[in-house]
């Protein structure tokens, strides 16, 4: 017997392109984006930014795809099925934990950062961040909002205000979830991203027409905004630094080993094109990103706050920086509106995509229907969140969890998918089943580099990452809370192994591996 | 913002909107994804008999 089909697809080929790109838009292309590059050579940043996406972003997109979709059709949409459908191997179902782990982890803490978006837009709406010009005014805002003062600091009494934005958040999450992929996701997001882009291209054309703002500084103007973000120090090309920052950019903006575009793939006919649909999600990616991210976010600060634009993180730069240039801009108010609105939609069409691979596992892991994995899944979730909000000193849980699974464990998922892809589900067969209904062909090229390439490639970033982050993050595993949420995230991870080892049993006693095998 | 700053920026974003240009100009032209549900004349099973007359 083969594996019982999936009763939900995508219903448009449109809708499938605008959930992916969804999931891949969200802050990073907004606030990480365009620090990186200013950071790091400028528009010379863009040289190894083009290098990682051709060799890094695009093709382990195609695998994702092409994995996802050859197993959905065969009757899988979780993880671990996928795997053991691609390995036939014991063994294989329990790598999918860490295709679960990761958006499971990275929602806990994704959705209060959309609860701090949503709330700004609210808080822009009825002009109570209007606070005046200083940037120490937004700065005390943030971290009394966000409780980042002390641990608990948002659960004692007057300082609970976010607590309202996160409940919406994750109702109008969970809601969307229960209607499912066609009517939740993908009807959400063929809404959202359109008013995103326009949200997006309505703050562009402010910040490209502010001229020089403050006249007693000529210089802080647009076209040396844009200076500021584009003019190429070519020497940090030979810098390796800037390789990797760009590598791990393209690689966190595109969703690429966070088990969400497999996932997705999985719910898509046969016959679905997956060639063209993942390129266009890709091209839409780097719209919101160089396009949109790139022209706006630091110009503006720049503008504003001149050369120590650059110095912000991304949050300082998302939640003190750009509050504080609308508040000079003529019609601030509406246009933080717009800008917090439009972040609040990018990370809702991203954090919908990290319920769903561990719905699908749910249900056809343990067989339990929509509305029981869905309740489940948002008392995990609730649980994992309010360890977050709790935690919030100097936002040292979210940190924690951020490094550990949401850049440490991704390299190591993009790698598992890299090696099943290139040397276990073979380059051969992948060209053959990636160009089933394929609207564009793959030049062969990038067959050999998905084999060869990639999986290097990776685990030199993967090093680099470990060798200038790793000694940082280790030694804070001294702080008790660094040290909890890496022992709550071991607890989440054995307890999947549980439900994967439960799951693979009950899929071997249903038969449903045996025709793979013929 | 020198010459080399415009160059790089309009490079960038010029790829980029030729890229999504190309992509979604490819995809809208394309005929509404089929239904694979419909079944052909073929491949319906009538049960005639082969040696019927």
């Amino acid at each position: 017997m083969i594996g019982q089909k999936s009763t939900e697809q995508f219903t448009t080929r449109i809708g499938v392109i605008l959930a992916v790109a969804g999931s891949a838009v969200g802050l990073g292309n907004f606030l990480r984006f365009p620090g990186q590059a200013a950071q790091n050579g400028g528009g010379a940043f863009m040289i190894p930014y083009f290098v990682s996406l051709l060799i890094l972003g695009i093709p382990l997109c195609w695998a994702e795809w092409t994995m996802g979709r050859y197993a959905g059709t065969r009757g899988f949409n979780s993880a671990p099925g996928i795997f053991s459908v691609i390995w036939r191997h014991s063994i294989a179902k329990y790598f999918g934990v860490v295709a679960l782990l990761i958006p499971l982890v990275i929602y806990m803490y994704y959705v209060v950062i959309e609860a701090w978006c949503l709330g700004y837009a609210w808080y822009y709406l009825t002009g109570a961040l209007e606070l005046g010009p200083g940037t120490e005014k937004y700065d005390a805002f943030f971290n009394n909002f966000v409780g980042t003062k002390e641990d608990g600091f948002l659960y004692a009494g007057g300082h609970g205000q976010v607590f309202y934005f996160i409940l919406i958040t994750f109702s109008l999450n969970f809601i969307l979830i229960y209607r499912g992929i066609a009517k939740g996701i993908e009807t959400f997001c063929s809404y959202a991203m359109p008013v995103m882009a326009v949200c997006a291209i309505c703050v562009l054309i402010r910040v490209l027409t502010l001229g020089t703002p403050d006249p007693s500084k000529p210089d802080q103007n647009v076209l040396g905004g844009l200076g500021f973000m584009w003019n190429p120090d070519f020497d940090e090309v030979l810098n390796p630094k800037t390789w990797l920052a760009a590598a791990g950019q393209i690689f966190f903006s595109l969703s690429v080993g966070f088990g969400v575009i497999i996932n997705y793939a999985s719910y898509l006919r046969k016959k679905d094109d997956v060639v063209l649909s993942g390129l266009t999600a890709t091209s839409m990616n780097e719209f919101f990103e160089v396009c949109l991210g790139g022209l706006i976010t630091i110009p503006a600060a720049f503008m504003f706050l001149g050369v120590t634009a650059a110095t912000f993180g991304t949050f300082g730069m998302g939640f003190v920086a750009l509050p504080n240039v609308f508040d000079a801009m003529p019609f601030g108010r509406f246009f933080g509106f717009l800008w917090f609105f439009m972040l609040f939609l990018a990370a809702i069409t991203s954090s919908l995509s990290m319920l769903q691979p561990v719905i699908a596992f749910f249900e056809e892991g343990l067989g339990l229907k929509r509305h029981a994995s869905v309740a489940f899944l948002m008392l995990i979730t609730a649980l994992g969140s309010g360890f977050v909000v709790y935690f919030s000193k100097g936002m040292l849980a979210l940190d924690t969890l951020d490094f550990w699974a949401g850049t440490m464990l991704i390299f190591i998922l993009a790698m598992i998918q890299s090696v099943l892809y290139g040397w276990i589900f073979g380059i051969e067969r992948g060209e053959r089943e990636a160009h089933h209904g394929a609207h564009l062909r793959i030049p062969r090229v990038v067959q050999y580099m998905l084999k060869y390439v990639t999986p290097v490639y990776l685990l030199v970033i993967f090093i680099g990452v470990c060798w200038t982050q790793g000694p940082a993050y280790a030694t804070a595993l001294q702080q008790p809370v660094a040290m909890m949420s890496v022992v709550f995230m071991a607890l989440i991870a054995l307890f999947l192994v549980i439900l994967v080892h439960i799951a693979g049993r009950r899929w071997e006693n249903e038969g449903r591996f045996n025709s793979l095998d013929e | 913002m020198n010459a080399l700053g415009w160059i790089m920026m309009i490079t960038s974003v010029g790829t980029v909107l030729a890229l999504i240009t190309f992509c979604l100009s490819r995809v809208m032209s394309l005929p509404p994804a089929e239904v694979d549900d419909l079944t052909s004349p073929l491949e319906i099973d009538t049960r005639d008999t082969k040696d019927a007359d």
